[in-house]
């Protein structure tokens, strides 16, 4: 934490704020606030992946060894809130408060203070969703989606998600809204918008789809809420209302959120694979028109997670068309980072390699999200392990690879030490091995026809569910890795130059010092 | 062709090779016309997306070997070439018109339940399927109609259990009343709920819809060859979603109406646990459990009796004197607070949440009357 503190530069004259906890609890500033946001996501991402290893645990074999049928739905659901809401989304809104600003030239976010308050509603949020187990009842076992009728029959530890909900919900849309003031207005001079890092662009076109989508959700939970405790029937056809109503709103919000988790990660890793292959990015302006074409494909895409439910044939075909046509830009984008490494002159550093790593394996969830898209063939795949290892192909290997990519790339710039290559390297090939070896499995389970969020399962399952678990084991004990990588990069090691990479040339690399002072570009660099 | 293609594919996580032959690695074997539609489309999607993928990452793998640093390779600067660019955005769109094509066929074929041959209604329960032969257009009216069974899990709860007690071959894949249907005719399968969203789903007939409280949604197949075809609910229900399969029994024709037959006698000789839901009208929602006076017959003909009218999963059987002593000295308030909390397999309420408390010791009630 210490390692935000710039020691010898100029603008250090000024480095006034309190100590200890208040320094915490009050600070306005956007790399402290970043680098609580870090924390936060990885206490969550942490919490998650223990609920995960209970899930696996008991899927070892067939059988009921462990848990109830009931507090198993409770895994199920608690680990998907909690890495969605918990870990993803608030991971990249610390890259977005420690980057953003950075790589903009500004000397902090817009809005300080609501920056401030923003991130401190996410601990009473996660709180409450952790507290939701020890309320009578449990936690909701609905599935993170808390499908009507489902989740009204709920106990309390519903409502307490709801109200999680509701209030990661608003810490989102205020980020989102300093996001966008920032990037629009407190840009260096001459930094035209097409010179923006892409990582800024991406959080840009991002920050506009959380704002005009975490509302919906917010509405879909409320409806939830009102029906469970004050007798409206939104959702109960006895009652004059529609069940599969919750799945479009729900959907409306999911669907972008999906591309909410991942543009973030694209920008990431447009930073890195150039910086590594030491050549400018392919296609600068097709990137920000695909990601832009992502964003507002993300919008009438949303029934096709409702294929089952029944809808006209008109209707399955809109959608898989819609859906189907998000594979061109995705593709576009996947062939620039393929055309930035060819002939460039590649060096492979950690940052590089899960880059890489990213991109071989969000290819392949890629691809399957394709085949999904197709309506008769997801018809066949719907609710099964293939949908788990599609989406973890693309939130894990996606999202996730990205995240880490960016904190070993930008860890010298935050703490002013080089992370131990070795233990970043080693992290990199656990988490790739294992990762592959829990979730590509899941690919012939669901093919098989094993149905997801089940307890328990038929004998012809058994063998791929325990060469899963135990990749899953595997790849939770890999984490630990990242930490002990991390936390000594922190503490110390070799002192990182300003700029420690050949390729990269964004302002944080060529002008600041490492670590980046804690106050930085009071006085706006000019950008040619 | 297809599973050595799929065993190739496999091959690419080196542990997965070791178990390749026990489990399997694509779809089921597809037993119904759409399911070989799908089943072709998913082939043919597939294969196109591997060579995509070999393409692509033969290309990256290629310059991660050449164009790297440390074999003293210098980077070119070159950073957009709008042919190139034009030439990737047209040709997966091109290849994705290609795929479309044949889907659409299938969507529209998959989406034709007309001129059915029979009817069967679907409904999920908390946790089994009901299935009512219901009267409807095509040759086989009249056969069946009015034939209703209730469906649940067969497997004992040792097994689940247990972990010493040796599980069985169709382990929670099997019920006590299957489905059963003609071949070669075409069968139109009604789904609704009665509590929750639940989903009808048979991975070898390419058929799965979700059953929706208070709507009516339908799909269709045509099974071309006699066997038993075993399925499981498809969308998360509570805690039993892992517990409720769905097993369909494809069968001759004469077989058929002899089944037909001997069902529709049986029912009448011992009042098979019947459902009660309302006649089957498909523009109109099903109505939900409507609140009326306290009657504890009703309540038990409508739900208690489809598993203590036959003693099914441990419940003490009505009428079983035997049964029932040691429970009725617990007193009536111990029993009314077991019926509505749930005991053993029994969940609250019998699983039906809309009951009120009064409704269901009335219940109790009636069922220590009939048991004294």
């Amino acid at each position: 934490m210490e390692a935000v503190h710039g020691h010898d530069h100029a603008h250090d004259h000024d480095h006034h704020h309190p100590t200890g906890i208040t320094r915490w609890l009050t600070t306005t500033n956007h790399k402290d606030i970043g680098t609580m946001y870090l924390w936060f996501s990885f206490a969550m991402f942490i919490s998650g992946g223990l609920l995960a290893l209970g899930i696996r645990a008991e899927l070892f074999q067939p059988g009921l060894q462990l848990w109830r049928p009931e507090f198993f739905n409770q895994l199920t659901t608690m680990h998907g809130l909690m890495m969605v809401f918990g870990a993803i989304m608030p991971a990249f809104v610390g890259f977005a408060n420690w980057q953003i600003p950075l790589m903009i030239g500004a000397s902090d976010m817009a809005f300080a203070r609501m920056n401030n308050f923003s991130f401190w509603l996410l601990p009473p949020a996660a709180l409450l969703l952790i507290a939701s187990f020890f309320v009578p009842g449990g936690a909701t076992g609905a599935g993170w989606t808390l499908y009507a009728p489902l989740s009204i029959q709920q106990g309390m530890g519903m409502d307490l998600a709801i109200f999680a909900v509701h209030i990661m919900g608003a810490s989102s849309i205020m980020g989102s809204i300093n996001i966008i003031t920032t990037i629009l207005n407190m840009r260096a001079p001459g930094m035209t918008l097409m010179k923006m890092p892409l990582f800024v662009w991406t959080w840009l076109i991002t920050a506009y789809l959380l704002i005009a989508v975490m509302p919906v959700l917010a509405g879909a939970v409320t409806m939830l809420l009102t029906d469970r405790h004050f007798g409206t029937n939104f959702f109960n056809a006895a009652g004059g209302g529609d069940p599969v109503l919750y799945q479009h709103v729900f959907w409306f919000f999911g669907h972008p959120e999906v591309y909410i988790m991942i543009l973030p990660a694209f920008g990431i890793v447009s930073q890195i694979i150039p910086a590594f292959a030491r050549k400018p990015l392919f296609g600068y302006s097709s990137m920000v028109y695909a990601t832009a074409s992502i964003a507002i494909l993300s919008f009438i895409v949303w029934a096709h997670h409702m294929f089952v439910t029944g809808m006209p044939a008109a209707g399955q075909l809109f959608f898989m068309y819609a859906t189907m046509l998000i594979a061109v830009p995705t593709g576009v984008k996947v062939f620039n980072w393929v055309a930035t490494m060819w002939k460039g002159s590649m060096t492979f550093e950690t940052p590089m390699l899960f880059s890489v790593g990213f991109l071989f394996v969000f290819t392949m969830g890629g691809f399957t999200g394709l085949i999904l898209a197709v309506t008769p063939v997801d018809i066949q795949l719907q609710d099964t392990y293939y949908v788990v290892a599609h989406f973890h192909y693309v939130l894990v290997a996606g999202s996730l690879f990205a995240l880490f990519a960016g904190t070993y790339f930008w860890l010298p710039k935050w703490t002013g030490n080089m992370y131990s290559e070795t233990l970043g390297k080693l992290h990199f090939w656990c988490s790739m091995i294992f990762f592959n070896i829990t979730f590509f499995v899941m690919h012939f389970l669901g093919l098989a026809g094993m149905p997801r969020r089940i307890p328990d399962y038929s004998q012809q399952f058994a063998d791929f569910n325990m060469i899963a678990s135990i990749g899953a084991f595997g790849f939770g004990l890999s984490q630990l890795i990242f930490l002990v990588a991390v936390v000594k990069c922190i503490r110390g090691g070799e002192k990182a130059p300003a700029n420690p990479w050949e390729g990269a040339d964004t302002l944080e690399w060529t002008h600041l010092p490492s670590p980046a002072p804690y106050h930085s570009f009071e006085t706006p660099p000019v950008v040619k | 062709m297809k599973k050595l293609s799929l065993v190739a594919l496999a091959s690419a996580t080196a542990l997965c090779s070791g178990v390749a032959v026990a489990s399997r690695l694509g779809l089921q074997d597809p037993e119904t016309p759409i399911a070989r539609q799908i089943y072709s489309l998913h082939s043919l999607i597939l294969w196109i997306c591997v060579v995509i993928f070999v393409a692509v990452f033969g290309m990256m793998f290629y310059a991660i070997l050449k164009h790297r640093k440390s074999v003293g390779h210098k980077a070119a600067q070159f950073h957009e070439s709008t042919t190139v660019e034009i030439i990737w955005t047209i040709i997966p769109f091109v290849i994705l018109m290609g795929m479309a094509y044949p889907a659409t066929k299938t969507v529209i074929d998959m989406k034709d339940t007309s001129n059915p041959d029979l009817t069967i209604k679907a409904t999920g329960y908390q946790w089994k399927w009901g299935y009512e032969y219901v009267k409807g257009e095509g040759s086989l009216t009249g056969v069946s109609d009015g034939i209703a069974l209730l469906s649940s899990l067969a497997t004992p709860m040792d097994q689940i259990y247990d972990p010493k007690v040796q599980k069985g071959e169709n382990y929670l894949l099997e019920v006590d009343n299957e489905m059963v249907v003609p071949i070669n005719k075409k069968i139109r399968i009604l789904t609704t709920a009665n509590d929750v969203i639940h989903a009808f789903w048979v991975p070898a007939f390419g058929v799965k819809q979700d059953a929706i409280p208070g709507f009516i949604r339908d799909t269709w197949f045509k099974v071309e060859k006699a066997g038993i075809y075993r399925g499981q609910c498809a969308e998360l229900c509570g805690k039993e979603h892992g517990f409720m399969p769905i097993v369909v029994r494809a069968v001759e024709e004469d077989e058929f109406k002899a089944w037909a037959e001997k069902h529709k006698t049986a029912a009448v000789a011992e009042p098979a646990p019947a459902v009660q839901v309302a006649a089957v009208d498909t523009t109109t929602a099903a109505p939900a459990a409507a609140a009326g006076p306290v009657d504890g017959k009703k309540t038990y003909d409508g739900l208690c009796a489809a598993c203590h009218g036959m003693g099914i999963a441990g419940a003490p059987k009505t009428g079983d004197k035997g049964a029932w002593s040691a429970r009725i000295a617990q007193g009536p308030a111990t029993l009314a607070k077991h019926a509505i909390e749930g005991i053993r397999a029994m969940p609250a309420k019998g699983g039906n949440p809309a009951l009120s408390d009064a409704e269901v010791t009335a219940a109790v009630e009636h069922m220590v009357g009939l048991s004294k």
